[in-house]
Formats: C-alpha cells, structure tokens, sequence
C-alpha cells in the first residue's frame, strides 16, 4: 500500500517535498554543528535551563494527543461524520510524537546515550515515564492508522483485533499529555509550574490546537487533492475547537486569580514576567499579548455562529488558535518556571539562530511525514471511493 | 506472492523490534567481594555540613579555590554557563523569603557561601531519568557522570541553583589543572560531590580542609556527639527553602 | 521473477558493500605497531607484573575499568583486592597511568591498529603528561 504515496505526484507537490528536505538537510547541518561545540550554541543557560526545543516538545505532545478528539467521538459516540477523518487524526498524531522524539534529542547534552533511560529505568521519573507512553502512543497509532487505512484499501471491514488497540489509544493520548504535565508540575521551587492544574490544562489547549490543525489540514487537502473531509465533520471538529478553547482561556485566567489574589511572589512573578515583564525584563510581553489577542479574536470568531459556519472566519480562527497555543504552550509555559532563578534573580533567554534552524528542521520532518501519509491517505481514499 | 512478500515484511519486522527490547543484561558485578572500601575511608550515617557565618569573613574565597582547583571546576567567565560547585550568594539571595525592606544593609549583602545542600529528600535524584544522580547511604547526593544523559532535569527541579551544566567542553577554560581528579565533559551536569573521593581516602572535604578560621565544620549528623550536632544545639541557625520538604544538610550559623 | 533485475542489482551492491572491507584488504599485510610499554615508575618495579597477570589484563581490561568506574562511583568502594591478595587504589587516572603513563604507546597504539575506537575515558580523565 506504502506506493500510493508515491504515485502520481504533482510537480507543486514534489517542490513541496524537496523544499521541506532542504530545511532538513538545514537543521540536521546545524545540530552537527550542535554536537561538536555543545548546547553553547543554543540560548540556554545555567538558569533557563529549558527553552524552544522542550517549549516545542510540550506542544506537539499535544497536537498528538488531540487525536483522540476525532478517535472519540466516532468509536465510542458512533459519530459518522468523522469517519473519512479519523485516520487523519492518527496519522497527524504519529508525524507529531514523532517530532516530540526529535525535540527531545535535540535537547540533551549527551544524546548518544538516550537509551541510559531504558537501561538504567527509573520509575520515580516522569520524564522515564513520558519515554514509555510516547513510545507506545507512536506504536498504537501506527498499528491503527495503517490497519484501518489498509482495510479501506482492500475494500474489507477493519479486523476485529485492532478494535482493542483503538480503545487502548484514547485513555493513552490523555496519559501522554497527563505524563507531560507531570514532568513540570512536580517540582519543588517553581512555582508558577507547581499546580495541578497543568495537565488539565494542556489537555483542554491541545483538544483545541490539534482539532484547529485537522481544520487547516482539511481546508489544505480540499484546495489541493479531491478529499473532502465533508462540511458536516469541519463543522463538528469547529465546535470542539471553541468549547475546548474557552476551557483553556478559563484555566489561564484563573491562575491570575490565585496569584495576584494571595500575592505570594513566587506564584505572580511567572505571570508578571509573561505578561508584564518583570525587574526590567519585559521582552516576553509583547508575545503573551499577542497570544492573548490571537485567542480573544478567535473565541470570537469561533463562538458567533455566523463565522464558525462561514469557511473563510473558521480558517482565520483555527489559524489564530494554532498560533495561540503555540505561543502560549510551545514557549512562555516553559520560559516563565525558569526564568526567576532559584536566587530571586531574572534570567533572559532568547533561542539563538542555529537553535531556530534545529527547531524548523524538526517542523520539516513532522510536515514531511504528515505530507507523504496524507497523499497515501487521499489516494486510498480515491481508489476506494469511500 | 504479494501476500507472501507482506508477510516477510511484518514478520522481519517485528523480529527487528524485538532485538531492540532485549534488556541489556547488567554485566557489572555490583557485590563482588574484591571490591572493598578503604579502611582508612571516614564513614557516617548523614553527612552534613555546618557553616558558622561570624567566621567567615567577607571576601575571603579560600574555600572556593580550593574545591574548584581539586575538581578542575572551569571558569567559564560567562555568567549564562558558569559551572560552580561552591561560591557566595548575598543573603537576600541565597534566603530570597527571608529578606524585607527595613533589613539593615550589611546583613542583606552579606555573602553566604553556597553549594549542594545534599538533601534528605532530593527532588533532583526523584527526576533523574537513569539514576545518573543518586543519593549513597550515607546521604552523599552524587553524580555519575559516566550515565549523565544531558536532559537538564534535575536543574530544574533544584530549588537551591547547586548544578551547572556543561554548554561546552570545559577543558580549555580550566587554568590550574588537577591531575589526580577528573575533568567533565561537554554535554553532562555537576555539582558538588561533598569531596566523596576524599572521604573514602580518609581527608575531610577540601574546602573545609583550607578554611583557615574553621568556619566550615563537617561531620555526622546521626551521631548526637558529633561536632556538628554540637554546634547546631549551641547555636541559632538557618537553612535554605525549608518549606520545600527536601531536607538540606547545610546549615548556617548566624 | 517478480521485478529481477532491481532485485539482483539489489543483491549484486549488497555483496560489494558486504565485502568491501575483506576486499580491500586482500594481499595486504600489516605490521603491528612496534611499542614500548616500558616506564620510569615500571623499571623501579621489582616484579615487573600489573595487578593481575599480563594475560587477564590483556583480555579482560576493559571489563575491569568498566566495572571499576560503577564500583567506585555508585558504591563507593575505593580499593581492589587482586588475586594475589594485593590492594590497590582503583583509579585509571591515578592507579593505572602512574605505571603506565605513556598513553600514547599503552592505550593508543594498540587500539588504533585493531580499529577499536578508544572508549572516551580520556575526555574527563586526565591523561598523564608524557615524560614526567
């Protein structure tokens, strides 16, 4: 079946591909560089010790959870509209786990002995923990999308077996989220990290982030391939993107409440350096207000019924909530524990040029896969005819 | 044949990917007995350190050269990377909640030496995804630097800022260099080690060795007669972020 | 066959990539690299033996260190009964180099003409300074 991804492709696309193989060839070029002279090359210090690789990995944990947001639906709730997008879903949520693999790499000092996790394993570490559910999330969703994928092909009914595997998958893309937020909101001393509130937090921006990207990537193959995904299921999807949405806006809010309401110090400076700067150091603001604006439209957008039912405000909107939530989860979350060092002290971090080309090599990687799976997925689909 | 081939396929692969999750048979011979301590080794339940704050007098850095020349710690010179295992932080700093405005100025820039509080409850050692740093029996948090995966995840779960990270090859930014103790290299985190390579030889940690005012005093802390355990019964005395629950083991006597 | 000439120029590469090594090195001979293993510190020895004998050190080496660096390290045990019975220090950097402080000919010569990539001791340990 793997040759549907290879037959007949356009000349726009073939230049999408060698483009996207060119940033790779870019960022891979820059993380040898990396891994001769050392994390000096990157914008990280002694103190934010954290910065856009760990800030990207966090997020697109969460656009491979949010699979389970069209998973769910359709397997348990018997929702027939997303039934041509399912596999969409999964196989978004791969290319994006596979990325978080990537950004993981990309961040350690010694990234030759990655498998010390497996081999030394230790159960009281979140981050053991997030190896493990990433690494069964990837494989679950490759068992799923390709059975489910391959039994359209052949035109017969998906194999009772990988049933269980796609009920395994929607409490496991919780977990992975779950696992994540583990990683940041048990430590002691960081306070603006140190609530429960994290993993419902980054669940509910990834139920709106990753459904967003389905929207997109539907409006995308519709312009670009005879798949349509079917008004109904973008409209569904759209729902889900704005309750999910004022559900986050509620969980950023109300961390404003309890810290500027108590006054405890160490619970507002993460906030005042987001969004107001903090002992001078105000870089940051600018991006949290446009986070803040960037959500704002799209709530509305999203809410009013007119535009959420009108494709072009539904594309603008889902494109303002992906923007959003990257800049709120994919940077300032992770910034705004590290910044106040363990001194009461601010410490600025910028990521650095090398470090943005290793960060765009790794979008390249996640788009290349997610490209050559989706023209797999719109050739079957054109051959089966379903 | 198509079918066939499939099969082939599936069935390498799978086969692959079992080679991969073979566990890695642990050939280290963790309990054999020709590996001894040295007898001459100094040995304690918890070990811990007391620094008395009115012997130690303001830019004095005796302590400091002398653990940062025993361990070839770098001198980065660049305040982003520096890697230090035992330096001064103005009080205010080092006790960020116990500062306020009418505090007189001399006791609020007063430098407090700082480094690895080698807690009870380490919430590094809980983070480490391959025991890399661990916590020996007798309270000693150390680092296996042969394991150190780079991933940065104790830093940020040590509240008291005691771990550096090595952004680059520290070799060439060691001035004085010690040939009996290693170096690190790029890509590992360290810090403190409560001078075990001292302690299992019979020397007391370096920078307590050099302090010429006994302002630094090491010792057991399980033991009620020890000397630390007599100063601290003596003398009103702080620690660090005690309302974090991990314990430290330095104390300070001001 | 189904596709046969991909899949025998397939097979031809495979074979030449496979051989390629034993190839190349067909008729040639190499000539083991001449060493002195002979130090300052070695010559003051009256019984000019390792910890263990020459044999097990040959061989078991680098099992030896491997396990000396967990040992020391994880359980903070600092001295090594020999068969012998004899006890030694177990450090590479200030045990093994003081005898054998010419790494270039002890450690290096050997391991690159065997093409065994010298483990990364040496980017933390501190190799001896030749000539002292």
């Amino acid at each position: 079946m793997i040759e549907k991804a290879f037959r007949d492709m356009s000349r726009n696309y073939l230049l999408w591909l060698l483009s996207l193989l060119v940033l790779i060839g870019i960022g891979f070029g820059f993380y040898l560089v990396q891994l001769n002279q050392g994390l000096t090359i990157t914008g990280m210090s002694r103190d934010v010790t954290w910065g856009i690789y760990i800030g990207q990995f966090t997020f697109f944990v969460g656009v491979a959870a949010s699979a389970v947001m069209v998973v769910l639906p359709y397997y348990l709730h018997n929702v027939k509209e997303f039934g041509r997008i399912t596999v969409l879903g999964e196989f978004l949520a791969i290319g994006a786990v596979i990325m978080c693999m990537l950004f993981i790499l990309a961040d350690m000092g010694m990234p030759m002995r990655v498998l010390n996790m497996f081999v030394h394993a230790t159960p009281t570490s979140p981050m053991f923990w997030d190896a493990v559910v990433l690494s069964g999330y990837l494989l679950l969703n490759i068992i799923i999308g390709w059975n489910v994928l391959e039994s359209e092909y052949r035109g017969i009914p998906t194999p009772k077996w990988v049933k269980p595997f796609i009920y395994i998958s929607i409490p496991w893309a919780v977990s992975i989220h779950t696992v994540t937020a583990f990683l940041y909101s048990g430590l002691p001393g960081r306070d603006f990290w140190l609530t429960a509130l994290v993993a419902p937090k980054f669940l509910a921006g990834a139920f709106a982030t990753g459904p967003a990207l389905l929207i997109l990537l539907c409006f995308i193959l519709r312009k670009f391939s005879n798949f349509d995904a079917g008004r109904a299921a973008i409209q569904k999807l759209a729902l889900i993107v704005a309750y999910a949405l004022s559900i986050t806006i509620f969980m950023v809010a109300v961390e404003f409440f309890t810290a500027f309401y108590s006054q405890v110090p160490g619970h507002m400076y993460g906030l005042q350096f987001l969004f107001m700067g903090l002992y001078g150091h105000a870089g940051f603001a600018p991006v949290m207000w446009m986070f803040t604006i960037l959500a704002a439209a799209a709530l509305y957008l999203l809410i009013n019924r007119k535009t959420r039912e009108n494709d072009t405000t539904l594309f603008i909107a889902c494109m303002f909530v992906f923007i959003a939530m990257l800049l709120e989860k994919g940077v300032g979350f992770t910034l705004a524990g590290l910044v106040v060092n363990p001194f009461g002290r601010v410490a600025a971090y910028a990521p650095t040029m090398p470090e943005m080309f290793i960060t765009i090599g790794i979008w390249a990687v996640g788009a290349f896969i997610i490209s050559l799976f989706y023209k797999l997925v719109v050739t079957v689909k054109e051959t089966s005819g379903i | 044949m198509g079918i066939s081939r499939r099969k082939f396929i599936q069935i390498g692969g799978a086969c692959a990917l079992g080679i991969g999750v073979i566990p890695l048979a642990n050939v280290v011979a963790g309990n054999n007995p020709k590996f001894i301590p040295s007898s001459k080794a100094l040995a304690a339940d918890k070990w811990a350190m007391v620094i008395d704050m009115s012997k130690c007098p303001e830019g004095c850095d005796i302590c400091i050269k002398a653990c940062h020349y025993t361990h070839n710690v770098p001198e980065i010179g660049n305040a982003k990377e520096e890697v230090k295992w035992i330096w001064t932080e103005p009080f205010a700093s080092a006790f960020p909640y116990q500062k306020h405005d009418y505090m007189d100025e001399k006791t609020k820039k007063q430098p407090f030496l700082v480094l690895c509080n080698h807690c009870e409850n380490p919430s590094c050692v809980r983070v480490c995804p391959t025991k890399a740093t661990f916590k020996r029996p007798d309270g000693i948090v150390m680092m296996d630097y042969h394991r150190c995966i780079g991933c940065r995840y104790c830093m940020a779960a040590c509240p008291y800022g005691a771990r550096s990270f090595n952004f680059k090859d520290p070799r060439a930014y060691i001035t004085e260099l010690n040939p009996s103790y290693p170096t690190r290299s790029k890509g590992v985190v360290e810090k403190c080690n409560f001078c075990d390579e001292r302690l299992a030889l019979g020397s007391l940690p370096a920078c307590v060795e050099a302090c010429p005012n006994e302002a630094l005093v090491f010792g057991d802390i399980a033991d009620p007669n020890s000397k630390v355990r007599k100063l601290l019964a003596a003398n009103y005395n702080i620690q660090r972020k005690l309302k974090l629950g991990t314990k430290p083991k330095v104390y300070y006597i001001v | 066959m189904y596709n046969s000439r991909n899949i025998i120029i397939g097979i031809l590469v495979f074979v030449a990539l496979l051989t390629y090594p034993f190839l190349t090195g067909l008729g040639r001979t190499q000539v083991s690299p001449e060493i002195s293993l002979d130090t300052p510190a070695i010559q003051q020895l009256a019984v000019k033996e390792c910890i263990e004998d020459t044999d097990f050190m040959r061989s078991n080496h680098m099992a030896l260190l491997s396990d000396w660096k967990v040992t020391v390290v994880r359980d903070g045990n600092r001295v090594y009964v020999a068969e012998d019975g004899q006890e030694y220090i177990m450090s590479l950097q200030n045990t093994c180099m003081e005898c054998h402080s010419n790494k270039a000919q002890f450690c290096d010569a050997c391991h690159e003409f065997s093409g065994v990539q010298t483990p990364n001791c040496w980017t933390c340990h501190v190799e001896p300074r030749e000539g002292i």
